[in-house]
């Protein structure tokens, strides 16, 4: 069934999850010294896979390919930054619904214009406002032009006048964001399997017919859309948090081009897979980097490569390895012949978490 | 009662550039009957059904469900009226499940994703009225199966449960057995004529076996225009027809 992955998947997310989450206990063991530095490349990663899920909501799950979705990354961080006041630090208690709900309503400007195409013109319209905020922010005295903006102090996350976490130290900004992306997993996991999933997906096959039976299929599209800007604002503020700044690049095509790769890489549609896309581009890219200054054409190739052989991205890989595919339409050419469709069944569903 | 009009269409008009595939066409179904339409291929009859149900509209002419035009309503909000509709070509969610499929279409029509949502209730009886459907079309032991893991047969049946599922006052079925083998075609029609007593439909079929088997009245439209139109004996004896429609396909099938 769609969005229900085999016991595997689970597993392994949650091992990889624990080894992130105790870092902090093994780092500075294997990494020694440059234990802070990777702490602080892991903090990205987190942001990043954070972003990319939410552009998987989008083209994967709805099958609408954006290539403007940076425009919210950049939306959150250039909300944070404008909205901190410059000597002392805001609360993170104002600041995520204020990102939350400034994103919500560009989400839905946005939204209203783009959502009736489809296609190439989804790519083109959704390009051209990112393109139109670059712009329009990089040519803006107020926005610190295409310097950006700096912030002087993180926002502080306190609780009855006590500080419930304090975001200036790294290792609690790395579980702040960590927490962050559990809560977004957790979300378009429980939203994908929910009714309004099952609309999505009856979108993605077939928009045509999901009208014929009565379906408002914009209005669900709008609401998707909406949800995927927010939790990319919040990627763009956890960003802005982690580098002191806001800066027109965060915004601009290049990062949606990024982040699709990301998105390609992990395998789309999965939710959990662009987390790994993340966490893989971002190593090979720090790889390539060191190895070479035409790193570039490496990951190009990389790309090329994974989109050939692993059409499915990493999550393909795990959901259906090349070993078990063999096993599987043996199996399925036999579930055929006889028509044992009956008995078939049960054992497909147990494998299925 | 049963002589009601549901629907009626009257100078019904559609041109592409200078085709004109409906021409001047007045048709109209009653309640619990079963209005077949026959003709040769292109004569018009899909773009016909896509009239009725919305998703074109007439170049002239106008359509009346229960006294009211329809005129200007799209196809979501004349699905929602009650006119459900199956497709000429396969047309599933192929990668959800049989069940789910059924489901999605169950759902707009018993309080909307939001009512499901809402309330337990809602959502038991959509998953039900699922299960009731795919157990009318016979494919209960597939409901957890990906559609697109059927056979085609059973993604036309498939088909039908979707529009059932809906609980239409009024049913189009666009070839609901085009390309199935000899055996599913005796069942869907079978199926079909279960449904009489509680639907009305509208029925394009090639197959006459199951079109004088199951039609109370069939109307024969050629390049468009209405040959002739009448309950089903009527044209099972016409010369008209004979001539120009029959005589071009299967003699025996009325022999
Ligand atoms: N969207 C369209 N654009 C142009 N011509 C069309 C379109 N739909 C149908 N036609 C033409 O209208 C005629 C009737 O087609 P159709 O209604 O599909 O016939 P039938 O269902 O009876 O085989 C055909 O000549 C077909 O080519
Ligand atoms: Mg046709």
């Amino acid at each position: 069934m769609l969005h229900r992955y085999p016991k595997r998947a689970a597993f392994i997310m949650l091992i990889l999850t624990t080894l992130i989450a105790a870092f902090p206990l093994w780092g500075e063991v294997v990494f020694g010294s440059q234990a802070n530095f990777i702490l602080e490349k892991l903090t990205l990663m987190l942001i990043l896979a954070l972003f990319a899920m939410s552009l998987d909501l989008l083209v994967g799950v709805l099958g609408l390919v954006s290539l403007g979705h940076a425009l919210f990354f950049g939306l959150g961080a250039y909300t944070l930054a404008l909205a901190s006041p410059d000597f002392s630090p805001a609360s993170m208690w104002w600041m995520l619904p204020l990102v939350m709900g400034v994103s919500a309503c560009v989400g839905l400007v946005i939204g209203v214009l783009v959502i009736r195409t489809k296609g190439i013109f989804f790519i083109m319209t959704t390009l051209a406002f990112g393109q139109m905020l670059y712009y329009f922010i990089s040519t803006s005295q107020f926005a610190g032009g295409t310097d950006g903006v700096f912030i002087m102090f993180r926002p502080s996350l306190e609780l009855g006048g006590s500080t419930l976490l304090d975001l200036d130290n790294p290792y609690s900004f790395f579980y702040f964001c960590l927490g962050m992306l559990l809560v977004g997993y957790l979300f378009l996991r429980w939203l994908t399997r929910s009714y309004f999933g099952q609309v999505l997906d009856g979108i993605h096959d077939n928009e045509h017919r999901m009208q014929a039976l009565g379906y408002a299929t914009s209005g669900y599209k709008l609401i998707a859309f909406v949800i995927a800007g927010v939790m990319a604002a919040v990627a763009g503020m956890l960003a802005a948090m982690q580098y002191g700044f806001a800066n027109p690049a965060q915004l601009g095509w290049h990062t949606s081009g990024e982040v699709l790769m990301m998105l390609i890489l992990g395998g789309m549609g999965t939710i959990f897979g662009p987390i790994l896309g993340a966490f893989a581009y971002e190593i090979l890219l720090y790889i390539y980097e060191h190895t070479t200054t035409h790193w570039p054409i490496l990951m190009g190739v990389t790309i090329i490569v994974a989109v050939l052989i692993l059409p499915r991205g990493i999550a393909g890989l795990i959901i259906a390895p090349p070993w078990h595919r063999k096993r599987q339409t043996s199996a399925e050419i036999v579930g055929k012949e006889s028509k044992a469709s009956v008995s078939a069944q049960p054992v497909t569903q147990s494998k299925e978490d | 009662m049963r002589d009601e009009i549901v629907l009626a269409t009257h100078g019904l008009t559609r041109r592409f550039g200078g085709l004109v595939a409906v021409n001047d066409v007045d048709f109209d179904v009653k309640a619990n009957e079963i209005h077949a339409i026959l003709g040769p291929n292109g004569a018009g009859k899909s773009t016909l059904i896509n009239l009725l149900s919305g998703e074109i509209p007439p170049s002239e002419g106008q359509v009346l469900y229960r006294q009211q035009p329809i005129q200007g309503k799209s196809a979501r909000q004349i699905a929602r009226m009650g006119i459900g509709r199956s497709h000429q070509k396969t047309n599933i969610f192929p990668r959800l499940t049989c069940l789910q499929n059924c489901e999605l279409a169950a759902r707009i029509h018993m309080g909307g994703v939001f009512g499901s949502w809402r309330s337990r209730q809602t959502a038991q009886k959509v998953s039900e009225r699922a299960q009731e459907v795919l157990d009318t079309c016979q494919l209960n032991h597939r409901a957890y199966t990906t559609a697109a893991d059927m056979s085609y047969g059973e993604q036309r049946q498939l088909q039908i449960a979707m529009v059932l599922a809906t609980a239409p006052s009024l049913m189009l079925l666009d070839e609901p057995m085009a390309g199935m083998g000899r055996e599913e075609t005796a069942q869907v029609t079978d199926l079909l004529a279960s449904l009489t007593d509680r639907y009305t439909l509208v029925l394009i079929e090639h197959d006459m076996d199951s079109v004088f088997r199951l039609a109370d009245r069939i109307t024969v439209m050629v390049d468009g225009c209405v040959l002739e139109s009448g309950p089903t004996e009527q044209i099972r004896t016409s010369e008209k027809v004979r001539d120009v429609y029959l005589g071009r396909h299967d003699e025996e099938a009325i022999a």
